[in-house]
């Protein structure tokens, strides 16, 4: 396999896994989340406003691990340095 | 593939560029100032007042007792930035509806920029709040071996309100655009949809956690009965 071949399996695969792995760990986190606030809405509806919010907020930070995955994936896909350069170099020696 | 509104070039002169990012950018602050000016210029504390100064009034007695509920006690102070903030950021993701507009939070710079102006805005209220001292004195709380951990912290925190924002944006504004070419007739609008609900609820989780990080820089030191929960991310 050359350079070019290599580069381009490597990123697509990377892609792929980036972003398999990346939404499914935060969703699990974010289950056990909204599972234990249902639990304290039910025991404490008073409380409800402030539950709703912390749990929010809480839902917000998992899910921002879920984007960097995400912004990885798409920098893997549309704007890899690895493979401008690659491009750039068959360019140049195309052109030649 | 178009990842951001930097790529609309709308003018060029040599390295001056127009892009898509500013021209929104200008033209929500636009409808923001000179909206809130035009509702303002006759405001009545009578029973009958008109429905937009009504609206505006929820809106912001509805941001300060947010600030509040969060535990700044004086919400007037913060309010200014805050729901600066949160309505800039609210109304860049409202109007999705209008054809033809990219929200300009779905670049990288703008919201690099919002949470720069995050990362500086807290250590002033700091030191408005607590003086020089007691907001250097915070950083080594509660031992000296914490201080590079600190720092970090509030570095990677702004890292993620930044990433987190364009994120979202971004990647709703690129949903729409693949399934345009794939099912364009009902499912985008569900996506386009779903893009307005996700945008309103990032700009609120942007000003609440600007929020969070400027009580956790404001407050006193209380006896430890019940620590506040300041989030590492």
């Amino acid at each position: 396999m050359d350079n070019m071949t290599l580069i381009a399996v490597a990123s697509i695969a990377t892609a792929g896994l980036t972003t398999g792995i990346g939404c499914m760990c935060p969703a699990l986190g974010e289950d056990r989340a909204v599972a234990t606030a249902l639990t304290s809405l039910a025991q404490q509806p008073d409380a409800s406003a402030t539950i709703t919010r912390t749990l929010f907020v809480g839902l917000a930070m998992i899910e921002s691990t879920a984007i960097y995955c995400f912004v990885v994936s798409m920098i893997l896909i549309f704007a890899n340095p690895f493979w401008n350069h690659v491009i750039a170099e068959v360019t140049k020696a195309a052109g030649k | 593939m178009r990842l951001s509104p930097d790529q609309m070039i709308f003018w060029q002169h040599g390295l001056l560029k127009l892009n898509g990012t500013i021209v929104f950018t200008w033209g929500l602050m636009f409808v923001l100032a000179v909206g809130s000016k035009l509702i303002t210029r006759k405001l009545s504390t009578e029973l009958k007042r008109s429905r937009w100064q009504n609206l505006l009034e929820i809106v912001v007695t509805g941001i300060e007792k947010q600030i509040e509920d969060v535990g700044l006690h004086d919400p007037k102070k913060y309010i200014g930035f805050l729901g600066t903030l949160f309505l800039f950021v609210a109304l860049a993701s409202l109007c999705t509806v209008i054809p033809g507009y990219e929200p300009p939070t779905g670049s990288l710079s703008t919201t690099a920029a919002l949470a720069l102006c995050v990362f500086v805005a807290v250590p002033l209220f700091g030191i408005e709040e607590r003086g020089m001292g007691g907001y250097l004195k915070s950083y080594v709380e509660p031992t000296v071996i914490m201080l590079p951990f600190n720092i970090i912290s509030e570095l990677s925190r702004t890292l993620a309100l930044a990433v987190r924002l364009f994120g979202n944006m971004m990647s709703g504004a690129m949903i729409i655009a693949i399934l345009l070419t794939i099912t364009p007739f009902i499912f985008p609008i569900v996506m386009t949809a779903l893009g307005l609900l996700t945008g309103m609820v990032q700009a609120y989780i942007f000003s609440i956690l600007a929020a969070v990080y400027i009580a956790a820089a404001v407050r006193t030191r209380k006896p430890k009965s019940k620590p506040a929960p300041t989030p590492n991310t």
